[in-house]
């Protein structure tokens, strides 16, 4: 490995752990990245950790409150409340998981390539992408849903789709600033390649707004997987699942309310989390600019 | 002047909460009074705290900035304790402000007539049936041409220095007592700047208006001001009249940032301060300015000097500002220009036969429009008719403002931009005598050795360093694609290349973000060396910098054209910059040559008009020297279709023959050549007459 090798990594190295000491330091980030990491963590380990089996029901908890068997109630089922809230994020984050990267990859090719190519190309397709940004996403969802069927094979590639196309706005958005600027000039001067050039000028610049964008639509796709388990086209019962147990509930909830609140807790704590870690990613980036720090 | 001052500012300290959660000062123990009928300019590099003194003057701090002692008061009010309600009663009306860029500040879809008016309506007690005959007049009382029309106007309609006016007229709207200016000429052309200065300078005897002006300028101060603050890492260190700092400065800084000026009377380059100013929260226990400074002594590493008064009714923060007589000395060490000899015997090694660029282009419309009407759509390039041999070893300088297309050559020279005619000749002087061929248009055609052979540093280096890439990488890229290196020859030729620019290898790792401007300049610098060219297109490379910086970036650059006989071509709207480093300077006006000459012709008599217009512009930091100010500051969009490129603004104008006809170069004394219909011998005693 020679000297220069070495440099790359150790930046590369260090401005990783710079930015992540960054968003620690932040109070937004280190609640938001907690609540991130904790979610992670119960939906690996919560098969072990629960107390009842998901689908065991007993008649005679039905809809009750807290007691000291079943600590947040049992649903109208009969069925433990926690237990339920506990799993209920497994299938949700591991769909969006794998359909996130899948769509800021995707989004993001195409946003960069037609951000460099430009043109009567570019023109023609991003009016198409405004054309399906117009269209309400679930009516988009629903389509394709109606048509192949539910299930993860089917939930993992439409989620990653539809929101795969914000992301090549954002990418040929990003791409044009960079091209803009002038090292892409000094490096077209030089006479490096063009692909060199997309590599090592333009790429690692757009990325930085990728990753921020990527954990961005990852609480987004968690609210339409939540809202499609809710419409009841996700998630099949009786697996558990927030939102279908949002929707499950909310009937009893004048007098059962715990079986609402609880996945809408669960939920909502987790978009939190990513929404905070997302913001502090981004001031730490200094994509941010309107919040940088002062003088 | 023993009346209760108007602007009163009392051992004011602002600062910021760092993410540690530590306060960063950002100004310290501050005091500024300003009495009625006074006007004040604060000055400093960026970052001494200079805006954010003259903000807090309003009660205003930005974003993330407390007040951690003193206070602000205005007449009777205490700025800071002020309800909203309050202030917007005093901000606006009593105390109003012109920002650096108006065009900003203005209300984009709002014509100029609404927007005074609507400030007539917050802070006079006008009838509103008379707010625009009010308006036409603020609009007359800044000098702006045909009122009536600017008042249907919307701001893009408007040029920068017609924005800037506007905005001052809004600012006289509620007829204020004191008016704070944060740079207001900085990025506008030279002649415009003057004007605005002139009309400042009238308003402020007219009304009797107190001013407070922030600027890097120590030229425009000099024009405005009586009284100058000289701020450095947020505390004053300097407080005299204006001919008292600038032409006795008895502070070391405010020394060093005097001869840091290029002055068009210089025959030698400015002379840099090193170092650079301590970051808020780095300022120890001592005099912020002790690592910079040449009087420095023990004690001033030990204890921050107070404000002491000296006899002559001047304010100055320093232990030793009665050694300063021994800094005089040290001036005499400035750099001299290297001399480039034999210049007449060097082969050129470019050639310039007619260039021409165009950005325009036609349309479908255009084509279709002359098919129907037979109407061919007249394109005039925006840079025409440039001849121009530049030997090998020759520092060229190109002047003009805004829009004078001198970077649009470069852009082409660098191969960035296809010219529309005209042949360039460049010669790779490989083979020991005179071999000129032919430079293909653009960069992807030209070949390796073309490709080294010439570099461009960019005006910004904020924007021409990848943020992404250490300064390794940065240096690499030339290195490797050029010669190849790699491993430890790559790791010791960026060492020595970086040293040669004085920076360490320890710059090495580093990213662009974690150094100062004139750190990045340097890099960009040592990139464009990095590739052993022989010609260097430097594009307002000194204008993002501040003036101590600019000074040493020039220095380094005269260095290494010794060093290595480097040929460049240097764009600049600063002429005095231009003429620090120039063997020859072209003049352009709207992408064409007005005058072509060695620097000392060109900057003498005779002139071209345009020429004579420039000249008479610039500032120097000298409060007894007027701008002779003689066209007006208009500002074209486009060049003419024909005849002389300047007849519209033209001081001299001789009547149609200028609209007409192209004039033909007239060759004087030396290799100087003026373009212009009025005979030389003419020019001579008309401008001598002036």
């Amino acid at each position: 490995m020679t000297e220069t090798n070495l440099h790359r990594h150790s930046s590369a190295f260090s401005r990783l752990s710079g930015v992540l000491s960054d968003v620690v330091s932040r109070p937004s980030g280190a609640i938001g990245l907690f609540l991130v990491i904790f979610h992670i963590v119960l939906a690996l380990t919560s098969p072990y950790l629960v107390p009842f089996d998901y689908k065991e029901m007993n008649a005679s908890f039905m809809l009750s409150g807290p007691t000291s068997t079943h600590w947040l109630g049992a649903d109208h089922l009969g069925r433990d409340v926690l237990s339920r809230t506990l799993l209920g994020g497994r299938e949700a984050l591991l769909v969006t998981a794998i359909a996130t990267p899948i769509a800021v990859i995707w989004g993001g090719f195409v946003g960069i390539l037609l951000g460099l190519v430009g043109g009567r190309i570019d023109e023609v397709l991003m009016r198409i992408v405004d054309a399906f940004l117009s269209l309400p996403w679930i009516l988009k969802m629903l389509v394709l849903i109606v048509t192949f069927g539910t299930g993860m094979f089917v939930l993992i590639p439409t989620l990653a789709f539809f929101y795969g196309i914000p992301v090549i706005r954002i990418a040929r958005a990003a791409t044009h600033d960079v091209v803009a600027r002038d090292f892409i000039s000094a490096a077209r001067a030089r006479g490096h390649k063009k692909m060199t050039i997309i590599r090592r000028e333009l790429l690692p610049n757009v990325l930085d707004t990728l990753m921020v964008e990527g954990a961005m639509r990852w609480s987004w796709m968690l609210l339409a997987f939540s809202s499609l388990s809710f419409l009841g086209f996700g998630v099949s019962p009786p697996t558990p699942d927030w939102g279908l147990m949002i929707a499950d509930a909310r009937g009893f909830m004048s007098f059962a309310p715990v079986g609402v609140i609880a996945p809408v807790v669960a939920l909502s704590s987790l978009i939190i989390g990513i929404n905070l870690t997302a913001d502090s990613l981004a001031k730490a980036l200094g994509i941010d600019r309107a919040q940088k720090a002062p003088v | 002047m023993m009346d209760k001052p108007l602007i009163n500012i009392k051992n004011l300290s602002v600062g910021f909460r760092s993410l540690s959660g530590k306060i960063m000062p950002v100004l310290r123990n501050v005091d500024l009074s300003v009495h009625c009928g006074e006007s004040i300019g604060l000055v400093g590099e960026s970052g001494s705290g200079k805006s954010t003194l003259a903000l807090a003057a309003m009660g205003y701090l930005k974003r993330g900035l407390q007040v951690i002692d003193g206070v602000v008061q205005f007449e009777d009010h205490s700025m800071f304790t002020l309800t909203r309600t309050d202030l917007e009663g005093v901000r606006g009306g009593k105390l109003a402000l012109i920002p650096q860029n108006s065009g900003q500040s203005l209300t984009p879809t709002s014509k100029i007539g609404t927007q005074l008016s609507e400030a007539l309506k917050l802070h006079s007690s006008l009838d509103a049936t008379h707010h625009k005959q009010r308006v036409i007049e603020l609009l007359t009382q800044v000098r702006l041409p045909d009122p009536e029309a600017i008042f249907e106007r919307y701001p893009h309609e408007l040029s920068g220095g017609q924005q800037q006016r506007a905005a001052i007229a809004m600012a006289l709207a509620g007829e204020p007592e004191a008016l704070l200016l944060d740079e207001p000429t900085t990025g506008l052309d030279v002649t415009t700047q003057a004007h605005i200065l002139e009309l400042l300078r009238e308003l402020a005897a007219d009304t009797g208006m107190a001013m407070v002006y922030v600027s890097h300028d120590l030229g425009a101060i000099a024009r405005v001001c009586d009284r100058v603050m000289v701020m450095y890492a947020g505390e004053i260190v300097l407080e005299g009249t204006t001919s008292q700092v600038l032409k006795t400065p008895i502070h070391p800084y405010a020394h060093g940032l005097l001869a840091s000026i290029p002055k068009l009377s210089d025959a030698h380059l400015p002379q840099a301060l090193d170092g650079r100013p301590p970051v808020p929260g780095d300022a120890g226990a001592g005099c912020a300015f002790a690592d910079r400074c040449a009087l420095v002594s023990n004690v001033c590493r030990k204890e921050r000097p107070v404000l002491h008064r000296t006899p002559n009714g001047e304010h100055v923060r320093c232990h030793h500002f009665t050694d300063i007589d021994k800094m005089n000395s040290t001036a005499a060490r400035s750099a001299v220009l290297a001399q480039t000899d034999n210049l007449s015997k060097a082969f050129p090694i470019l050639t310039l036969g007619g260039l021409s660029i165009r950005y325009q282009q036609k349309g479908l419309l255009d084509d279709l429009s002359a098919r129907l009407f037979g109407a061919e759509k007249i394109l005039i390039p925006t840079v025409d008719d440039i001849y121009l041999e530049i030997r090998r070893g020759e520092t060229v300088g190109l002047v003009g403002e805004s829009g004078s297309g001198k970077s649009t050559i470069l852009k082409s020279l660098a191969g960035l931009l296809s010219p529309a005619a005209g042949q360039v000749l460049f010669d790779l002087g490989s083979t020991g005598q005179s071999a000129p061929v032919q430079l293909p248009s653009v960069v992807e055609a030209r070949g390796h050795d073309h490709l080294r052979a010439i570099q461009l540093i960019f005006q910004n280096p904020d924007d021409s360093l990848n943020p992404r890439h250490t300064i390794a990488e940065i240096l690499a890229q030339p290195l490797t694609l050029y010669f190849g290196l790699t491993g430890d020859a790559l790791y010791e030729r960026s060492v020595s290349i970086l040293e040669r620019v004085r920076l360490g290898a320890h710059y090495l790792n580093r990213l662009p973000s974690q150094l100062s401007g004139g750190e990045k300049q340097r890099v960009a610098i040592a990139r464009a060396f990095a590739a052993e060219p022989d010609l260097i297109l430097c594009d307002e490379v000194t204008s993002a910098l501040d003036v101590s910086v600019q000074a040493a970036v020039l220095a380094l650059l005269n260095e290494l054209k010794h060093e290595k006989g480097t040929t460049y071509i240097f764009v600049s709207h600063d002429l005095a910059v231009v003429k620090a480093l120039s063997d020859r300077v072209a003049v352009l006006y709207q992408g064409r040559m007005c005058e072509l000459g060695p620097s000392d012709a060109v900057y003498s008599y005779p002139s071209h008009p345009y020429t004579e217009v420039l000249l008479g512009a610039v500032l120097e930091p000298d409060p007894d020297s007027a701008p002779k100010l003689v066209a007006d500051d208009i500002v074209e969009l486009s060049p003419p279709a024909k005849g002389c490129a300047f007849q519209r603004r033209c001081p001299r104008r001789l009547g149609t023959i200028c609209d007409e006809m192209v004039p033909e170069w007239q060759q004087g004394a030396g290799q100087h050549m003026i373009r212009c219909h009025i005979p030389l011998k003419e020019l001579i005693t008309l401008q001598k007459d002036a």
